[in-house]
């Protein structure tokens, strides 16, 4: 394999990680608030969604951005209703979501725009464009450095940039701020967090909002980063991969933006060569690649490569004592 | 649980709110796209239920759902969340189809009992390892019968593409089963006893979910497997205190789920398609999800609600026919109305009923 082919494939596993990592981080602010979230999927359909229709109506991808957002925020929030306030069942919840945005998404796009679910072609300004890094020019003649920076890091989308910063932010808010000692706090043990006279339900409310502004991101930039337009059922099951990842990272930012770039990887090697060949193995089907994040998942669950261990409070709605 | 209900508003009063609420906000989707929900709901049910044709197509859908709605219902009574009905309905569809393909020379009353036991076989043993690592590697049974889920459908694609593909064909499925493994459709049955139907896809797997049904209400309520699942399911302290295994419950109750799953295959897959294809399961298995919540994980429910989506699948084709902006994804959204106000937000009407049965014995008091 040449310099040239592994620069295309490391720069296509980045841009398949990117929306991975961001629903991946938004999955985790959700999880270790001890809200199970299994409708990553559904928030980010129904922000690519909004972020496609509303850049192609307004012109503009960073309002399309927005409404991504908000969509996706709205979707997150329903969400809690149903699992802070009313105590539902997280995961009936998830699903629910999940069926919400791909019926509504299919639905309203066929009502609006009339060509079979998806929203029209973007052009230009309706999209995230490739944005240089400043020095890229300068730096590209420096060995190493400027084929690192200039030829792989520079050149991506502005939201592949905001995927990798949220990591150290999510680093820092979650192990460096009291904001997120307490939301580690409410995820694992709600009634210390509740003594403590902080209020639980506040605190999981802003954690499932903080979920629903990333995974707003995350769907955008499908829609308006990676492709040119929302296509019905677009995420593809990405939300699952993104859920698999946070549990292969174990619920902590750093090894999920590498769990991530491994999927990405992964996605990237799948969609390059239809299978690969291993000397003396023979071929791996490609159906194989892309089960693979599944597998190792299950296999991370098990506890046999290292064991994940979830939030303690995951997945129980909080009851205050009377 | 606190001021307790009478029996009947627990059963009938707060599904009946719930589901209501889920209509209602159905209906505010089918306004907010500018349509007659009123109308749209004539059609519908005109469409589900019109004709033989229309019924018979409903009935068929419902066959498929009662299989997975119960698979979900059995899981819950353990409290488990078996959210890998469509990863195990694939492995049925294959199991059917491989004993279809071996035996589809001889006769339907051979290739029947063998696909039963195929189907069972291979959607059991693809829940019994979501099952086996929940009960002894403590693994999240929800996030593992979803990633089972994807590996299912990547199984598939890889069987049917390199495996089981007709030599030559473009498209992939399996070739198309013989004489000897269809199964008889129930126009033709009814037609022996002088009765007319449309011809339809109903086959006999139907008489078949209702026996699944009927084995189901027995085996939870009437056995003593049964008892130690509802114990299991509601108290597993107290289930283990009682000497109840709880590797044993989890184990078998996901090998029981995944069987019935599967054999929503028989219908889809020998009863109909009479060959697999991609996506012959086309979601059945989380419709199973909503069946399950809707009909409060009882057999006789399960059945109700399983009609009630025939009638949602059928009459939401015609609907798109004659209603145009309401397309056919205007199921799922019902379908995740239902899963969210029946499962969710249940607590929504509980509470406020719950508050209006506790005000009432006291004022009489007074």
């Amino acid at each position: 394999m040449d310099l040239a082919t592994a620069l295309a494939i490391a720069e296509s596993s980045m841009r398949l990680a990117a929306p991975l990592l961001l629903a991946c981080l938004a999955g985790l602010y959700s999880e270790r608030a001890g809200i199970f979230d299994i409708g990553l999927e559904g928030k980010m359909l129904g922000a690519a969604f909004g972020a496609g229709a509303v850049a192609a109506v307004t012109g503009s991808a960073w309002i399309g951005l927005a409404a991504g957002m908000a969509v996706s925020t709205v979707l997150a929030l329903i969400h809690g209703l149903a699992s802070i306030t009313f105590r539902g069942n997280q995961i009936i919840s998830g699903v629910a979501i999940n069926f919400l945005a791909s019926g509504l998404t299919a639905l309203i796009g066929q009502n609006w725009f009339g060509m079979g679910g998806q929203t029209p072609q973007l052009f230009g300004d309706q999209r995230f464009l490739a944005v240089e890094l400043p020095l890229a020019g300068a730096l590209r003649d420096v060995p190493v450095i400027g084929f690192l920076y200039s030829d792989f890091l520079s050149g991506f989308t502005v939201l592949v940039y905001v995927a990798l910063l949220a990591v150290p932010l999510t680093w820092w808010v979650l192990f460096r701020t009291r904001f997120g000692l307490r939301l580690r706090a409410v995820g694992e043990n709600p009634g210390a967090v509740d003594t403590a006279g902080i209020s639980v339900v506040r605190l999981r409310y802003q954690a499932v909002i903080i979920t629903g502004l990333l995974c707003g991101i995350a769907g955008a930039y499908l829609a308006t980063g990676m492709a040119a337009g929302f296509i019905r059922d677009m995420t593809a099951g990405k939300g699952f991969i993104a859920l698999a990842a946070l549990i292969f990272a174990k619920w902590r930012p750093w090894p999920a933006l590498w769990a991530c770039l491994l999927f990405g990887f992964l996605e990237a090697i799948g969609i390059r060569y239809q299978g690969v060949t291993i000397p003396n193995v023979g071929t791996v089907p490609v159906q194989l690649m892309q089960a693979l994040p599944y597998i190792l998942t299950v296999v991370i669950l098990a506890g046999f490569v290292g064991r994940a261990i979830p939030p303690r409070a995951g997945g129980k709605p909080y009851v205050k004592e009377r | 649980m606190s001021p307790a209900l009478p029996r009947w508003a627990d059963l009938a009063l707060i599904p009946a709110l719930n589901l209501a609420l889920a209509f209602l906000a159905a209906g505010l989707v089918v306004v907010f796209i500018g349509e007659d929900p009123v109308q749209a709901v004539s059609v519908l049910i005109r469409g589900s239920l019109g004709s033989s044709y229309a019924i018979g197509f409903t009935l068929f859908y419902a066959t498929t759902f009662v299989f997975t709605g119960l698979a979900v219902a059995i899981a819950f009574h353990a409290g488990l969340f078996n959210i890998g009905g469509e990863g195990q309905a694939i492995l049925g569809g294959i199991g059917v189809a491989l004993a279809a393909l071996w035996l589809d020379t001889t006769h339907w009353l051979v290739v029947l009992p063998a696909a039963i036991v195929a189907a069972a076989l291979f959607g059991a043993a693809w829940a019994a390892i979501p099952g086996i690592l929940a009960a002894t590697r403590g693994s999240h049974v929800v996030i593992t019968t979803i990633m089972f889920n994807f590996i299912a459908s990547a199984l598939l694609v890889y069987l049917l593409v390199n495996v089981l593909r007709v030599p030559g064909a473009m498209s992939p499925e399996t070739r198309r089963f013989a004489e000897g493994a269809h199964l008889p459709f129930m126009h033709t049955m009814l037609g022996h006893l002088g009765i007319g139907m449309a011809r339809t896809p109903m086959n006999i797997a139907s008489l078949l979910a209702l026996l699944a049904a009927l084995g189901t209400w027995v085996l939870i309520w009437r056995t003593r497997l049964g008892y130690e699942i509802r114990a299991f399911g509601h108290s597993e302290p107290a289930a283990v205190y009682a000497g109840i295994s709880p590797v044993r419950i989890i184990v078998v109750v996901m090998l029981i789920s995944g069987a019935m799953a599967a054999c929503m295959a028989l219908n889809v897959v020998l009863g109909y398609q009479q060959r697999l294809v991609l996506e012959f399961t086309a979601g059945a298995g989380f419709v199973g999800i909503a069946v399950a919540l809707m009909g409060r994980s009882h057999p006789f429910g399960v059945v109700l609600a399983a009609i009630l989506f025939g009638m949602l699948y059928q009459g939401g084709a015609e609907l798109a026919f004659e209603m145009p902006a309401i397309s056919r994804d205007m199921i799922v959204v019902i379908q995740a109305l239902v899963i969210l106000f029946t499962g969710a937000l249940e607590r929504m009407v509980r509470g406020p009923v719950e508050r209006l049965f506790a005000r009432r014995p006291a004022r009489a008091a007074t």
